[in-house]
């Protein structure tokens, strides 16, 4: 595992995932004190039972949303990686979620700022719980030198991509 | 004030459309905590002084949709669902998984109550407090993966047309019902996401009754705040940390039993229960891990069991046919009941029965029940409409089970459930069906047989259980004991996945409680007190039934007649319930439950308990 403070990123493979949502349990329990599937960072999308997968920032090598944001409310943490929301300064306008390729930040259900993963510091709970239950959807690695936003992807097409693999042909009839 | 309760409740009335919050206070709360057994308390207070007028069918019965206060928090989420059965004339808490439970907290509500009956298909659509009911004429009529694939489409475009910032929306948490709850089938589900079903009870043809097709869920909230979250944190690493450690049970699910309840305990029904006996290698676990498991892990909000696969067919005729593992209820009664011994028929018969909005067991037992009359030369295949319905003949069950769920021919009478057409078919036929009816009060028995004594070791079991039939609501001695429902009254209640709570101590599961609401509760008082009221409440509604069925303890506290064949195969093989052991428990247990000897609640035992005017309804059964 990589030092402590050396840039991390969570490696993904959908498939793996079985749509227990212990990673929204983990996540909102550590940002919001409370288990708040829609506040979490990370979400489990289900467009089609049994393509069930998390959908959460892949921190692209050139942050586009921190780019895109007018009000400067979003940087990168220069320890982790992460993309880091200055609660106070957005206006959740909802640049970052249009210039995402992923579409993935989401807005707070009751404040008024989005939701990006901060990687919990070098920490993060979601992977933790992943792995404690063996299902290994979520994995910490060492940050290289790869290309992050290809990670970025709809939930559609990720849905496509899930059911191309489990269901075949079947599985455009209920896309 | 309780905690872990969103606070309110939204009741619907689908005859005036008018829709409005209903409170509890929390000394009902308290009593009933929700789920199970707060649908007693409901449908007993607006129903019961006319109980066995009530069709369970018509608009003015009262269809439940109930979260507990352990709902999204102890791993493994559920919602129960309730009203008049139309299976047993009384109530059944039936119980499915999924996040359905959970997006309902989070909307604000602890649970939806349905009155009345709407002229035309409708399906309630639930975002926060945003509650409209909403056309479903476009997918009246539509199997179970249509409906979800259209409303899942629908609601997240119109999230998207109201909420433009918000980003992308996940999917809304749906029920809804197949063509065989449109067609008022009694042995219809409340289904969930393509194969999950609440099946005892009936529910989804009560559902079809009122025309509502599916209701839809979107809640952005928290869950209802907890007393103690740092507790309830430590209580699901308990619950998650036993479940861990269980590596075979996380692997296949229930889905060993298919040949295990079989071979090892003789307990599974086959070919309609003339056997609980089979030693088939080709419906083993690893046939199915092996040839048609495409996902292993599938799990509902929090769970860390996963008891759940995924299946398809891959080759052969049935190819491309999707369902769950088959768990192990739906691989016995649509396998070894029906003469079916290999995973692709089987996972093609569940997909069958899901997309047509079936339950997989009472269905499953009246199709084995045609199937044996048809051995026996009673059902002809002219009265089949040309069906040859030979044991293991996998595409005449599934033509069967079309006509069940369109009620076409002689599905119209099977559709009625194996109680209802023994009774009917034998007035035709002019003989005993019942005989061959493997089911109690209505509700027909869960793949769970009681001869050899090695997997559900009670004698009543089913017979003394205040929901007939259902496997996940057995009872047995002694009334407090371990075996008793009133610990499934709990779960029932809390509304939680209790396959995620074996091996967890009861202590445990009340310190949850505890920790989510606040309130202390002691298992003794649960199950001398509580639970004891719900069970009264529903043992009360059960023998009031009507309008078109009524029970006789005399008569139908009892095991089906089958129970008492010897076992014809097998390791067990002579073994048959005992008549006098069983009418010796039912005697005791009357005594412990604070029944008569004819089986009615004694006044003494619900005035104890509070509940006079269910001692003043029961007053015209006693004699």
């Amino acid at each position: 595992m990589s030092a402590k403070k050396e840039p991390i990123w969570i490696a993904r493979e959908l498939s793996r995932c079985s749509g227990c949502r212990k990673c929204e349990i983990a996540c909102s329990l550590a940002h919001e004190k409370r288990i708040w599937p829609e506040a979490s960072r990370v979400r489990v999308f289900m467009l089609v039972p049994g393509l069930e997968f998390p959908h959460l920032c892949a921190q692209c090598e050139d942050y586009p949303c921190v780019e895109a944001c007018p009000e400067k409310a979003l940087s990168i943490n220069k320890k982790t990686g992460a993309v880091a929301v200055k609660t106070a300064a957005c206006i959740s306008c909802g640049k970052c979620i249009t210039t995402c390729p992923g579409r993935i930040p989401h807005m707070h259900p009751t404040e008024k700022y989005a939701l990006i993963c901060d990687l919990c510091k070098g920490d993060p709970q979601c992977v933790k719980v992943c792995q404690e239950g063996k299902w290994n959807a979520l994995t910490k690695v060492a940050r290289r030198n790869i290309s992050f936003k290809l990670y970025a992807r709809t939930p559609e097409e990720l849905t496509k991509d899930l059911a191309a693999k489990l269901y075949g042909e079947q599985g455009e009839e209920y896309l | 004030m309780i905690l872990g309760y969103a606070g309110k409740f939204l009741e619907v009335d689908l005859s005036t459309r008018k829709i409005r919050d209903v409170k509890f206070d929390d000394a009902i709360l308290k009593d009933y905590v929700g789920g199970r057994g707060l649908a007693a308390k409901i449908l007993w207070d607006r129903l019961g002084h006319k109980w066995e007028k009530v069709d369970p069918l018509g608009s003015e019965n009262v269809l439940l949709f109930l979260t507990g206060p352990l709902t999204g928090y102890f791993p493994g989420g559920r919602i129960c669902v309730s009203g008049k059965s139309p299976q047993s004339n009384g109530i059944v808490g039936s119980t499915v998984g999924g996040e359905f439970g959970v997006e309902l907290r989070c909307a604000g509500y602890d649970g939806i109550i349905v009155t009345g009956e709407s002229e035309k298909p409708v399906y309630l659509l639930i975002k926060d407090y945003d509650i409209e009911l909403r056309d479903a004429s476009h997918i009246w009529g539509r199997d179970a993966k249509q409906t979800v694939k259209v409303l899942t489409k629908e609601c997240r475009e119109l999230f998207k047309k109201r909420y433009p910032l918000y980003g992308e929306w996940k999917e809304p948490a749906l029920l809804y019902i197949g063509p065989a709850g449109e067609n008022k089938v009694r042995t219809a589900a409340v289904t969930a996401k393509w194969t999950h079903a609440a099946g005892y009870g009936g529910y989804g043809a009560v559902m079809g009754s009122k025309k509502l097709k599916a209701v839809a869920v979107k809640g952005t909230g928290p869950l209802p705040e907890a007393a103690d979250i740092r507790k309830v944190k430590r209580l699901i690493k308990v619950v998650n940390d036993n479940a861990y450690e269980n590596e075979l049970w996380r692997r296949w699910g229930t889905g060993s039993a298919g040949y295990e309840v079989g071979a090892r305990f003789s307990s599974e029904p086959v070919r309609n229960w003339q056997d609980e006996w089979h030693n088939e290698r080709s419906f083993g676990v690893d046939k199915f891990e092996d040839r048609v498991w495409v996902k292993q892990s599938w799990s509902d909000f929090g769970c860390p069991t996963c008891c759940l696969k995924v299946a398809m067919v891959k080759t052969g005729k049935f190819k491309g046919a999707i369902t769950d593992n088959p768990d192990y209820e739906l691989q016995a009664y649509l396998g070894p009941n029906l003469g079916v011994f290999t995973p692709e028929e089987n996972v093609y018969l569940a997909s069958v029965i899901d997309d047509l909005g079936l339950c997989g067991i009472q269905t499953g037992n009246v199709l084995g029940f045609a199937a044996e009359l048809y051995q026996r030369e009673i059902l002809t295949e002219k009265d089949l409409d040309g069906i040859d319905l030979k044991w293991g003949n996998t595409a005449a069950f599934a033509a069967l089970a079309k006509k069940i769920a369109y009620r076409e021919g002689i599905g119209d009478l099977l559709a009625e459930g194996t109680y209802r057409a023994a009774l009917k078919l034998g007035e035709t036929k002019k003989t005993d069906l019942l005989k061959y009816a493997v089911q109690a009060k209505g509700i027909s028995i869960g793949a769970h047989g009681i001869r050899s004594e090695k997997d559900y070791p009670e004698r009543i079991s089913y017979a003394c259980s205040v929901q007939g039939g259902d496997h996940t609501s057995t009872t047995g001695l002694p009334i407090d004991g371990s075996g008793s429902e009133v610990w499934e009254i709990f779960n029932d209640s809390g509304v939680y996945c209790n396959f995620n709570s074996f091996g967890i101590s009861r202590k445990v599961r009340f310190d949850f409680y505890k920790a989510v609401t606040g309130v202390e509760l002691i298992p003794e008082d649960w199950a001398k007190t509580k639970a004891f009221r719900i069970l009264q409440l529903q043992r009360a509604m059960l023998l009031l039934g009507g309008p078109d069925a009524t029970w006789e303890p005399k008569e139908h506290d009892a095991n089906p007649p089958r129970f008492y064949e010897p076992l014809p195969n097998g390791p067990y093989k002579g073994k048959a319930a005992d008549k006098t052991k069983v009418h010796e428990d039912i005697k005791k247990y009357y005594q412990e439950a604070g029944w008569d000897k004819n089986g009615v609640p004694k006044t003494e035992t619900l005035r104890n308990l509070g509940l006079k005017d269910v001692d003043k309804s029961l007053e015209r059964l006693r004699h």
